[in-house]
């Protein structure tokens, strides 16, 4: 069992490595978060885990979605930042697209947190492999220790409503909430908005069966005739300029709200570019 | 390091580790309700239940410079209404003699299993975060009430000073704890598709722990950490385990009948350990009082073995 799991290991990081292109060893390399002699860093993150466990969703980065980026050299290969995209296609295959690419398309490459939803860690399998990959549930106290660490974080703070909404609400970000922006402004860090075009389109959903959710205490059921696996739509990450506020973490929920205004209306601008870049939904 | 120091549950085996690195700096004095075998000559003893009136002569004797309390009872097979009288009346009594009779030091050992495993936990715990282990695990109730009401003694005898140590899974050759007990086990029970980050700290480094409380000038509550965090596959692996792995909708009934059945001595509630994080932050011992441990992350899983 344990040599034929080091074996699969074995082969899936030699198709990370082959499907990473020339290079790609050399910058991978460049990935050196503290870990202990068992090869995990405190939080859980195994480096050498999550480089094998990227093959699958770098084949899917580069044949599958065909994912293109725009204004990678925007983001910031250092210090804390938090990267805050538009969230959609019922599975998180958004989020996993916007993670390989900060560790493919940077040199040196960055292995961002992404904040997970507190219903994550109450599933089998899907629990201890995002721990192995170095996500956290979004709780306010892990984003402090992450951005205080000079962390990268990855922020979809529409969550759910995002993630499972219909397709007639396709490109139409939801609510935002002020909580990472209150985050932004403690710790001081820049939010680099990022529009992600492609996901919104992967699994259409009809409607959201929020009775039947909550029966089986999950935090959302949509309807959707692909089961929510995606389609084969052509991704685009538009990255845009990273964007310092100043204020009191403290001010009133409308003094922040202004803030997030701003944010949005920059994912909206990149998200309307990565639409008009495109030619087709699927090509 | 205080003159004369009495420690409850002294004959258990923490006690007796404790005893064994103190009783040479410090005269110390027993108070349990068993016998303290192997006992060091120069350890007084007296076999008390501390909710006893008899404790009183311990303190009216002689001086007591400072009070380690350890007298806490986790046996999961001791009646509730037991075990929750021994452990909240016993501290109340206790602590009361200390204000009685001018202690100037109180230690009291509580856990980091008062905050309780959850799947909503930050990665790391402060010494701020709420004591919600109650809410899945009852019979932790009296942990956590100890743990209250040493904190309100902390506030109402400023006098006094109170340290409250809320140290990780306490692991070693001699103590006989659930998460020691089933790091001993050669087929452990896991929760299929569940391996979150723990935290051990070795018996030794556990008694360092309580015995730098004792440092004049040092009060408040404090998460105490070993070297570090691992998954917990990791330390079975390490330690040669052969897991069988149960589906997290089977694994506490089937506990709760082998347990009640008397097939294995781990309550099913741990089962909570095996499934979600409850790590804590140990960096307010390290920066104010100067904690670092003695033992390796690998010393301190592998001490089980001997």
């Amino acid at each position: 069992m344990g040599d034929l799991g080091a074996a699969l290991r074995q082969r899936l990081r030699a198709l990370t490595l082959e499907l990473g292109g020339p290079g790609s060893r050399e910058r991978l390399e460049k990935l050196t978060p503290p870990r202990n002699e068992f090869g995990v860093d405190p939080y859980g993150l195994d480096i050498d885990y999550a480089i094998s466990a990227l093959a699958p969703f770098l084949w899917l980065y580069r044949k599958y979605f065909r994912v293109e980026v725009n204004g990678v050299e925007r983001v910031p290969t250092e210090g804390r930042v938090l990267i805050v995209a538009n969230h959609s296609g019922q599975l998180p295959f958004d989020a996993a697209m916007l993670g390989v690419a900060l560790l493919v398309e940077l040199d040196p490459p960055r292995m961002a947190r992404a904040l997970v939803e507190k219903w994550v860690p109450t599933l089998p399998f899907v629990s201890s492999f995002y721990a192995r990959l170095g996500q956290v549930v979004g709780t306010p106290e892990n984003c402090r220790r992450l951005l205080a660490a000079d962390e990268a974080l990855l922020v979809f703070p529409e969550g759910v409503r995002g993630l499972n909404k219909p397709y007639s609400r396709r490109y139409q970000l939801q609510d935002f909430g002020v909580g990472f922006m209150r985050l932004a402004l403690e710790a001081d860090a820049p939010i680099l908005p990022v529009g992600i075009v492609g996901a919104e389109e992967q699994a259409p959903a009809l409607a959201n069966l929020k009775s039947v959710a909550r029966l089986l205490a999950m935090p959302s059921l949509p309807l959707s005739p692909t089961l929510g696996l995606p389609l084969p739509t052509r991704y685009r990450i538009h990255f845009g300029e990273p964007l310092r506020f100043q204020g009191s973490p403290d001010d009133e929920d409308a003094v922040l709200e202004e803030k997030v205004r701003t944010v949005k209306a920059a994912i909206d601008r990149l998200l309307a570019e990565g639409l008009a870049a495109r030619k087709h939904v699927f090509w | 390091m205080p003159g004369r120091v009495v420690i409850t549950g002294i004959a258990g085996n923490l006690g007796k580790a404790l005893a064994r690195l103190l009783h040479g700096e410090t005269r110390l004095v027993g108070i349990d309700r068993r016998p303290f075998g192997e006992r060091p000559k120069d350890v007084e003893h007296h076999q008390l239940d501390i909710r006893k009136r008899k404790v009183e002569e311990v303190f009216r004797h002689d001086r007591v410079d400072a009070l380690i309390h350890l007298g806490i009872m986790h046996d999961p097979r001791v009646p509730f209404s037991e075990a929750h009288s021994f452990n909240v009346v016993g501290t109340q009594k206790i602590l009361e003699l200390c204000v009685q009779h001018g202690v100037r030091k109180v230690v009291v050992l509580s856990s980091a299993d008062v905050y309780g495993p959850r799947p909503d936990n930050s990665n790391f715990l402060t010494e701020e975060a709420p004591l919600m282990a109650a809410d899945r695990y009852s019979d932790v109730r009296d942990l956590i009430e100890v743990d209250m009401y040493a904190q309100s003694f902390m506030w109402k005898h400023p006098e006094i000073e109170t340290v409250l140590l809320r140290p990780v899974h306490i692991v070693g050759p001699t103590v006989r704890n659930a998460p020691s007990n089933y790091l001993r086990l050669e087929r452990p029970v896991t929760v299929l598709g569940f391996d979150p980050m723990i935290q051990l700290i070795h018996e030794d480094d556990a008694c360092r722990a309580m015995a730098l409380a004792l440092k004049p000038g040092v009060r408040g509550v404090y998460n105490v950490t070993g070297p570090g965090e691992v998954p917990l596959s990791t330390v079975l692996r390490e330690l040669g385990r052969q897991p069988i792995p149960v589906p997290h909708f089977l694994v506490r009934p089937l506990l709760r009948r082998a347990f009640e059945a008397r097939l294995t001595g781990f309550p099913p509630e741990e089962v909570d350990h095996l499934q979600y994080l409850c790590a804590v932050d140990g960096s307010r011992f390290a920066r104010e009082v100067g904690w670092a441990p003695s033992h390796s992350m690998r010393e301190t899983f592998r001490s089980v073995l001997a």
